[in-house]
């Protein structure tokens, strides 16, 4: 029939029932599997995906009501149509407020069987081109392995774009979490230099004596321990990328033989007397503002300058409007890769609660409580209990930054610029959450001087 | 098929008397449409339990499995005719049924009879449909499934208007399949 083998259970107790629907059903060219009880259509609707179910309401044990609700946790992308030979009007209002798609009085019409399942499948189908679309639309929100359809990130992924075919040192600032190595891997990627070594070095991690040796290399005997010759990073990072992580602690000493190596394209190494020649493109980030440490005095102004030549700042998670499904949705799909999870996607609850969360922490944060997530959830759907912990330390520092000091004002206006960031600004839509009407909102919204470009929580 | 199962048998299982020369048109018109070999059977058992006195109607699944307990060693399929009114039992009717890529086929004559409203019908209308469905069950047994070209034997019918709107052959795609089909047999 051209089309896709979609997937159909059909639950009944009766032997006679499965067979005949199930051939019957087979003949249009489904994928039939069958489910003699309650129990087993569960386990059955909990290993595999399906298109429809078709579901018997009584039956001993697990009833047909039951294996909805189930179902409709389980996998709500699953069309459930219930069948019985005993309506009652009560049953029936059940099933469809249990989300049942319809309720079939058995016998019914050759004829109301087909269109009902060539309709069920036609919207199966539109779904799943919906979901190709957002995929092929997603492609469009990428740079490497950074999505964002926040339009400051997108233009920042075209500023990186440009500047990785470039050889000229670019500097990454932002906060912790905000994904300056990814981006810097990103760049490295798109560069001329792809082939090359991408080379990283947190400069925060080690002592200055280790970092001039692991930057510069050292000679044998050139200290202690130095037993043999050791190439520094720089010298690996030869023909590839550089990637100097949290560059605003290094020494004073330090920021200043890395400016002579960037100079001079040459360095020694610890204890060495001949000159280093290195091709390396040197990517440097930090989450520090350098600008006021260059006043300050803590770092160098000419090293500033000297890596300040395409600066690129990445935005901290709270200020990327309508990021955040975008990427539980990136990440959900990595990590069903990485852990073999068959997870398939976030309820919309579990989903709210991601998006009203601050993330301090940014993006790294959103990863990491999704990899939590994904251990814990029991089913293929992530649910916001398994979210549990993020609502309840969300809860905690809400109560404890805001409880003492914030007025109901202050929760009001907090609580406002939540629901619009989660609806991104969309005024109908937040009006409707907030169960006030759109004046009210627009009213709110200037009492409480809101802005869209209002990212920080306060 | 394999040559000890080279023929496709047809019998008449109904409670009545079968009309004349309805077997033999069946079976010329299945000879044509299948390139195989179709023998007529007299058999003279009928099925038992599966009448639904409730319904008043026949479950074509339990008639299959009756005739499925008793099939000649050389058939490849085995199509039987009756004009007892089926069911299965989620549905109001069915003119037949098949086993999908199977052996056995059932094919009903009942509600081929008349038109929507239950009026008869021209006994040559009636026979037209009783070949594009005998056409159709059997082609479920090759493993055909139905076809969107409203004209293909392989269309679903869930009316007489279906079947009427329907040809008795096969359109090129499920000619195509069922020759591919024939040969893995």
């Amino acid at each position: 029939m051209g089309k896709d083998k979609a997937r159909i259970l059909v639950v009944d107790d009766e032997e006679i029932v499965r067979e005949s629907l199930s051939e019957w059903l087979r003949e249009d060219g489904y994928a039939v599997e069958m489910a003699p009880d309650g129990m087993t259509a569960l386990e059955r609707i909990k290993a595999e995906p399906w298109a429809v179910l078709l579901v018997d309401l009584k039956m001993p044990g697990v009833d047909g009501l039951q294996v909805l609700e189930e179902a409709r946790k389980l996998r709500p992308d699953a069309q459930v149509v219930i069948m019985t030979a005993y309506a009652t009007v009560d049953t029936a209002v059940r099933a469809m407020k249990t989300g049942a798609y319809d309720y079939l009085v058995k016998p019914f019409e050759p004829e109301e069987l087909s269109l009902m399942m060539r309709k069920l499948i036609a919207q199966k189908e539109l779904e799943r081109e919906n979901v190709l679309l957002k995929k092929a639309l997603k492609q469009q929100y990428k740079f490497q392995d950074l999505v964002s359809k926040n339009a400051k990130m997108q233009a920042l992924f075209e500023l990186a774009k440009v500047a990785a075919q470039s050889s000229s040192t670019i500097l990454i600032l932002g906060e912790s979490g905000t994904g300056k190595e990814l981006l810097a891997r990103a760049i490295h990627a798109e560069s001329p230099r792809r082939a090359g070594p991408f080379v990283a070095l947190s400069c925060a991690a080690l002592t200055e004596t280790l970092i001039e040796s692991e930057l510069f290399g050292h000679e044998k005997g050139a200290f202690t321990g130095a037993n043999s010759r050791k190439k520094g990073k720089f010298e690996m990072a030869h023909g590839g990328t550089l990637f100097l992580d949290e560059i605003g602690d290094i020494s004073p000493k330090l920021q200043l033989d890395l400016l002579r190596a960037l100079e001079e394209q040459r360095f020694y190494r610890v204890g060495g007397t001949e000159p280093v020649h290195v091709d390396g493109r040197i990517i440097a980030a930090t989450n520090r503002d350098l600008k006021k440490a260059v006043e300050e005095g803590g770092f160098r102004e000419d090293l500033y300058y000297r890596l300040h030549v395409i600066p690129i700042t990445l935005l901290p998670l709270r200020e990327r409007e309508g990021d955040i499904p975008l990427l539980a949705e990136h990440f959900l799909e990595r990590l069903r890769a990485e852990m073999g999870k068959p997870l398939e996607g976030i309820s919309a609850e579990a989903m709210d609660l991601l998006v009203t969360q601050t993330w301090p922490g940014n993006v790294r944060e959103l990863r990491n409580v999704l990899e939590r997530a994904t251990v814990v959830a029991k089913g293929p759907i992530i649910e916001a209990d398994d979210l549990g912990f993020l609502r309840s330390e969300s809860d905690k520092t809400n109560e404890d930054a805001s409880a003492a000091s914030s007025s109901l004002k202050e929760m009001e206006r907090r609580h406002i610029l939540g629901v619009l960031r989660r609806h991104d600004w969309n005024i109908s839509h937040s009006a409707q959450t907030l169960g006030i009407d759109r004046v009210t909102l627009y009213n709110k919204i200037k009492k409480y001087h809101l802005k869209e470009e209002e990212g920080a929580p306060s | 098929m394999t040559p000890v199962e080279s023929y496709i048998y047809l019998q008449w299982v109904g409670n009545g008397e079968v009309e004349e020369d309805m077997l033999e048109q069946v079976k010329d018109h299945l000879e044509q449409t299948f390139s195989l070999p179709v023998r007529i059977r007299q058999v003279t058992a009928r099925p038992q339990g599966a009448l639904d006195p409730a319904r008043g109607q026949y479950s074509s699944t339990k008639i299959l499995r009756w005739v499925l307990q008793d099939v000649p060693w050389d058939a490849g399929k085995i199509l039987s005719l009756t004009d007892c009114d089926l069911f299965i039992p989620v549905l109001t009717f069915v003119f037949g049924e098949a086993q999908l890529g199977g052996r056995g086929a059932l094919v009903s004559t009942a509600r081929l009879r008349a038109d929507l409203n239950g009026l008869p019908i021209p006994p040559r209308i009636c026979r037209e449909r009783l070949l594009k469905e005998c056409t159709h069950e059997l082609g479920h047994t090759f493993g055909l499934i139905h076809c969107s070209s409203s004209y293909c034997a392989m269309s679903r019918s869930n009316t007489v208007l279906d079947v009427d709107g329907k040809s008795g052959r096969f359109c090129r795609g499920c000619l195509g399949s069922l020759k591919r089909l024939q040969a893995k047999e």
